[in-house]
């Protein structure tokens, strides 16, 4: 009865049903056209910019802007050269997205905890901030800062007046100056001194309570620390620090530091709109850590507050730190949105002005995008470097 | 024999039912939770009441031109007078119905999720909603065919535009954010490193460069005689940006499908595209709904940026009545019209994901 005159016998499948085979003519055929599109994009650049009497290359950076820059934390005058205004625009988006970064993470994780507090109205009121704030764009808050609040102010001869030393005009906020006189550096090198010695009796401390088990308590100390030796070579320096504080002169106000409405609309907007984002990450992290840790933690007998700090606070940032670091990354593309008030940052700078007057749009785009993917590549490589020190270690 | 008669049960304390048991759990359990209530009470109380008053009960809504309004009170007679502008910016008034008509067919494409229908006649609308509405709506708006007269895309305006750019954004960027996720997983490294940097690419610069590199570069990017309005410009720059966004939420859904569904489908002698359209694919989407929805909603805030290029998007719209000296007092009321009608959106938005969420999980969770 035997039926089946062909056995089964495995052969080489066609080449056309072979995926290796296929796979590699895949790729070849991604590379030929990832290869030709980017021929004919350059292609039809260069005739574009011949055609339309465009130059090339990076020579302009070093030729005289003639743009005066309303805000610039380095010297610069309108002498000075574009490249000198790439580095004036670079330092004032790091400025507003290094201050909005720490405002926004102080008020998110208020906002945060308070979104957990048992007092009902508490906790109501940061949740109707949170809904508020993160379904409204950002751009339109910018505008309402700086237009509908900033913008009516009075003028500087009626300012609102801080404390009488710090004064709010349509021209932004007047603050006094820091002026140091000689013997000043000794406070600067008392700080650096006391941060030493409070790190050394930090790992001293934590080392000793790994050997003994006996706890030194080393936050008050190193807190004394910190604060008390600045003050004291404060003193015996015979008071080098004074205050220059703004006066009111002519038709507005001489010393003192400004910061420009731009600058103020523009971080109140980040700060607020990014810290709704921050708050909800830290709910969901504080909710994350479960609550049989705490009442592990508790059964151990640690008092409350070494619960929080051994116990809660280090899990919960194992979930708080990626997300907040992306938070931080958006916080800083989205200070680009300066262009749309006059803040003087790198894309309205560099991307606006010194575009319109060079024409060279592919090197100062290219400059632009470069400044901001050197940003965030360099953070993501940060993160993964944390996320790879304390993610679960699974045995 | 004398039987046992309980007493009746007493009512709780009175402190310990309805409202006042509701107080002391939640506003006054300790007296510092209490101080903390009277505090912030009173500081919203102080801060609500001359807002409410400023807003709706001293506030003019109906009046002729701003000399109708009350000084230190709001003034929403301009959002009466400009609303065609604010809806469809210098769209033609007489042919205002044909994107009335395209909208109306858009909610008929959003509602079935809240109706108990069918499920065949449920598919059916959401294909149309992907597929005929963007084609129908296009012609609808756009015109130029069917003896319907054409309206430039420099006409288009207000709501009506951002609308359409957050619509088609998504759509377009759904199916390109899908590619480029099964391109990122894709076992081929020249595939994989191109996703990889192109993914990356969009994902580190500000949408506000990119559409300043749309309207200023693409020009020269594209050969001779090959023009694009400001508008497509505006829109293939959101696209790009908002696909690689959604690959990465895809990429997600992706990794969360669990191994032995990759295999069991390749044991079942499924090859790659069906693998990933009948097993992979629409198991991982539903998981990431939460995170599509999350970005359409902040697609939907970032269309307010095409201002910057100079298109006049709702923002656009009202921001160029208040620079009309006409209107130049009601700043503020200007701007919170614009916050309120964004935050209707994106509030709506969110909560019809939730729904959509809740809709496809067909876990056999306890």
């Amino acid at each position: 009865m035997s039926s089946d005159p062909t056995p089964l016998k495995p052969g080489n499948p066609k080449p056309w049903n072979d995926p290796r085979v296929r796979s590699v003519a895949f790729q070849l055929i991604a590379i030929a056209a990832v290869a030709w599109i980017g021929y004919s994009l350059f292609q039809n650049t260069i005739s574009n910019m011949e055609s339309r009497g465009i130059r090339t290359g990076f020579g302009f950076l070093n030729e005289t802007a003639g743009f005066g820059i309303i805000m610039s934390l380095i010297n610069y005058n309108e002498t000075m050269t574009y490249g000198r205004t790439f580095l004036v625009g670079l330092t004032n988006t790091l400025l507003v997205s290094g201050l909005g970064i720490l405002f926004a993470t102080i008020v998110g994780f208020i906002v945060g905890i308070a979104r957990l507090s048992t007092n009902w109205l508490v906790a109501k009121l940061a949740l109707a901030y949170i809904e508020v704030f993160r379904n409204v764009p950002l751009l339109l808050q910018i505008f309402f800062w700086y237009f509908a609040v900033l913008g009516t102010l009075p003028g500087p001869r009626q300012a609102l007046d801080v404390g009488g030393v710090a004064f709010l005009s349509n021209r932004g906020i007047i603050i006094p100056k820091p002026v140091f006189e000689a013997g000043a550096g000794w406070i600067g090198i008392a700080l650096i001194v006391a941060l030493i010695v409070s790190l050394v009796i930090v790992t001293w401390a934590r080392r000793r309570q790994a050997a003994t088990g006996q706890i030194f308590p080393a936050f008050p100390v190193a807190s004394a620390l910190i604060l008390g030796l600045p003050a004291l070579a404060y003193l015996v320096m015979g008071r080098p620090v004074g205050w220059d504080i703004p006066t009111m002169g002519g038709f507005n106000f001489s010393g003192g530091i400004t910061a420009i409405p731009e600058l103020g609309a523009l971080l109140l907007a980040l700060t607020i709109y990014t810290a709704t984002f921050i708050a909800e990450i830290v709910r969901s992290g504080i909710v994350s850590v479960s609550s049989g840790q705490t009442e592990a933690a508790l059964a151990l007998g640690l008092p409350p507050r070494r619960v929080l700090r051994l116990v809660v606070i280090p899990q919960a940032l194992r979930v708080i730190i990626p997300p907040l670091t992306s938070q931080y990354l958006n916080l800083t593309k989205n200070s680009s949105l300066a262009v749309a008030i006059g803040y003087p940052d790198l894309v309205n700078v560099f991307m606006g002005t010194s575009l319109n007057q060079t024409g060279q749009a592919v090197e100062i785009v290219a400059m632009t995008m470069a400044v901001y993917l050197a940003i965030s590549l360099s953070i993501s490589l940060l993160m993964n470097i944390y996320n790879r020190a304390v993610a679960l270690k699974e045995r | 024999m004398a039987t046992h008669q309980p007493l009746p049960n007493q009512p709780a304390p009175v402190t310990q039912r309805g409202v006042i048991r509701w107080l002391r759990a939640n506003l006054f359990s300790s007296w510092i939770n209490g101080l903390v209530t009277l505090v912030v009470g009173y500081y919203l109380l102080t801060m609500l009441i001359p807002l409410i008053d400023w807003a709706f009960i001293g506030a003019v809504f109906t009046g002729d031109g701003v000399d109708a309004c009350r000084p230190g009170k709001a003034c929403w007679i301009f959002v009466e007078e400009r609303f065609g502008f604010f809806m469809y910016g210098f769209y033609p008034e007489a042919l205002r119905w044909r994107p009335t008509l395209a909208f109306a067919l858009f909610a008929l494409a959003v509602v079935p999720p809240f109706l108990p229908l069918p499920g065949r006649l449920r598919r059916s609308v959401a294909i149309f909603g992907l597929t005929g509405l963007p084609v129908g709506g296009y012609i609808l708006i756009a015109g130029g065919v069917f003896g319907l007269e054409s309206v430039d895309t420099s006409q288009w305006g207000g709501l009506m535009l951002t609308l359409i750019l957050a619509y088609v954004g998504i759509i377009a960027a759904l199916p390109i954010g899908v590619a480029l996720a099964l391109g990122r997983r894709s076992e081929m490294p020249v595939i994989r490193g191109i996703c990889v940097i192109f993914i990356e690419f969009w994902r580190a610069v500000p949408l506000i460069t990119i559409l300043f590199m749309a309207s200023v570069m693409l020009p020269l990017f594209l050969p001779e005689g090959v023009t694009f309005d400001k508008l497509m410009r505006a829109l293939i720059g959101i696209t790009l940006f908002q696909a690689a966004y959604m690959a990465e939420v895809v990429r997600g859904g992706l990794q969360a499908i669990p191994k032995g569904q990759y295999e069991a489908a390749e044991a079942l002698g499924l090859g790659y595209w069906r693998r990933m359209r009948l097993i992979i694919l629409p198991q991982a989407l539903k998981i990431v709904v939460p995170g599509i929805a999350n970005t359409v909603i902040s697609l939907f805030k970032d269309t307010t940026l095409v201002l910057i290029i100079g298109l006049f998007d709702l923002l656009g719209a009202v921001k160029s009545t208040l620079s009309d000296p006409a209107w130049n007092n009601v700043m503020a009321e200007g701007y919170l019209f614009v916050a309120f009608c964004f935050w209707v959106f994106c509030f709506g938005m969110s909560r019809y994901s939730h729904r959509i969420e809740k809709q496809l999980d067909t876990d056999h969770r306890q």
